[in-house]
């Protein structure tokens, strides 16, 4: 189905102590896919979306991002993570400075861009995410959705091949959770390659190519997101979606 | 009273040299002790162990003991520097432990997601570390540092056992001369007050500027 495969996962297995929390993981995310993963809490999905990127190293099985191994931790890794962009549930933005030092930390430091066109390309991006107001003000001065936005201005800012994302709204207030996910829409738009992790169905249906969902530690269902919703073919799948579908 | 016009020069010198001393390993220590914190939470298992051993080893042995082990042990590997140094080596490094374990208490009360953030942006070990972990640690770091530095300038007293100048060492000249004893430790005990409480005004100052939180 991807033609053109960016981030590959092959036979991917992972233990925290005797819990095994990824099962023979394959999954495939093609250039400019939009990848929904959902599934019951504790089912992996963090694990696996923190994988991609290496902040959890798994024990066996290859990651491929961009056809390129995931290198072990050191200074090759770091600059395979500069291309993948990745937004928390807690927002994570760095609570000693400003937004628009949390946006341009990177570019400057990692990308080596100087300080006024890193800048310069933050107020681009806070603009983009309606925050370009707040640049000077400190993160906890934000509501959650508006910090949201920021850490997705952060990621965009190391121009990233892909994203990741795990949980992004689920910290937020009901009301604040259309302005994160309008952001998110409009990346998949502009053709972003993203994996979200997220019960959002709204917005698996309308953004996403792929629902992937995940139970126990493996990968159940695969299927474009119409399919998964209206028939699933899991028990598991049915159980889960009767349970979320009640809200 | 006249223990201290009369010796002037002499407590100078002892203070001068517990000045000295408390500065020179105080900078030792502080270098060390970042480091050492630096190499407890790296990602390579060989340096967290090396940090771990470093802590343990020096955290555990009575300074006397390292002061012996420095001034006796080291020459016998050929390894000949002035008295002075030596002590500045075993304070300094004694102290590094402590040192180490404060700055590490304050890298953990950092939530993990800052560090975790700045990895997934690309930053290695050493910025994230530097840019983004230590300037959060920082805060609660300076009490606990200011502490230990005190507690340095204090334990510098025992180099004066091992013939290095310093401001206890003069009680013995004091003492042959024959002056009175409690004055003597007087001024000996108001000259490390001049230490201490300045030590304890610069971490004030500096919990006053960096100990805000936001
Ligand atoms: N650091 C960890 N140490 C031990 N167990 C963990 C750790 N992180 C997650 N787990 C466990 O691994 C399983 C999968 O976790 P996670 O990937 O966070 O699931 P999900 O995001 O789907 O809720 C859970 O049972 C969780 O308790
Ligand atoms: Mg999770």
């Amino acid at each position: 189905m991807a033609v053109d495969p960016l981030i590959e996962m092959r036979d991917v297995n992972k233990h925290y102590g005797k819990l095994h929390v990824l099962k023979d993981i394959n999954l495939t995310v093609g250039r400019g896919e939009v990848v929904v993963v959902i599934g019951p809490s504790g089912s992996g999905k963090s694990t696996l979306c923190r994988a991609i990127n290496r902040l959890e190293p798994v024990e066996s099985g290859t990651i491929l991002l961009d056809g390129h191994p995931l290198p072990d931790e050191g200074r090759e890794l770091a600059k395979l993570r500069a291309e993948v962009g990745m937004v928390f549930q807690s927002f994570n933005l760095f609570a000693h400075k400003t937004v628009l030092a949390n946006v341009s930390l990177a570019p400057v430091k990692v990308r080596k861009r100087s300080r006024e066109e890193a800048d310069r390309r933050s107020r681009e991006l806070l603009e983009r995410v309606g925050l370009l107001a707040h640049a000077d003000k400190y993160p906890a001065q934000l509501s959650g959705g508006q910090q949201q936005r920021v850490a997705i201005a952060r990621a965009l800012a190391m121009e990233p091949k892909a994203l990741l994302f795990d949980e992004p709204t689920s910290a937020l207030d009901p009301e604040m959770i259309n302005e994160v996910l309008e952001v998110m829409q409009q990346l998949a738009r502009d053709g972003m390659t993203m994996v979200v992790v997220t019960h959002e169905m709204g917005f698996a249906r309308s953004a996403a190519n792929r629902v992937v969902f995940m139970a126990d530690g493996r990968i159940v269902e695969d299927r474009a997101p119409e399919e998964f919703f209206t028939a699933p073919r899991s028990e598991r799948a049915k159980d889960f979606l009767s349970k979320i579908l009640k809200h | 009273m006249n223990v201290l016009t009369d010796n002037f020069s002499l407590y100078g010198k002892g203070l001068l040299g517990t000045v000295e001393l408390t500065v020179y390993a105080s900078l030792l220590a502080l270098v060390l002790g970042f480091l050492m914190a630096s190499f407890r939470v790296a990602p390579v298992g060989s340096l967290r162990v090396f940090g771990t051993v470093w802590v343990t080893v020096l955290r555990n042995t009575p300074l006397t003991l390292l002061f012996f082990a420095v001034l006796l042990g080291l020459p016998r590997f050929g390894v000949v520097l002035p008295f002075q140094l030596f002590a500045v080596l075993a304070l300094g490094c004694y102290t590094s432990a402590f040192i180490c374990e404060a700055v590490r208490s304050g890298i953990n009360t950092v939530p993990t997601g800052q560090g975790e953030a700045a990895r997934s942006l690309g930053m290695t070990f050493g910025q994230t570390l530097s840019l983004v972990v230590l300037p959060q640690a920082f805060r609660s770091v300076i009490p606990p540092v200011g502490s230990t530095l005190i507690a340095l300038a204090k334990n510098s007293a025992i180099a004066g056992s091992f013939s290095v100048t310093e401001l206890l060492g003069t009680y013995k000249t004091l003492n042959e001369l024959g002056y009175s004893v409690v004055w003597s430790f007087v001024w000996i005990a108001v000259g490390y007050l001049i230490v201490t409480l300045t030590i304890s005004a610069v971490f004030n100052v500096l919990e006053k500027r960096w100990g805000v939180p936001r």
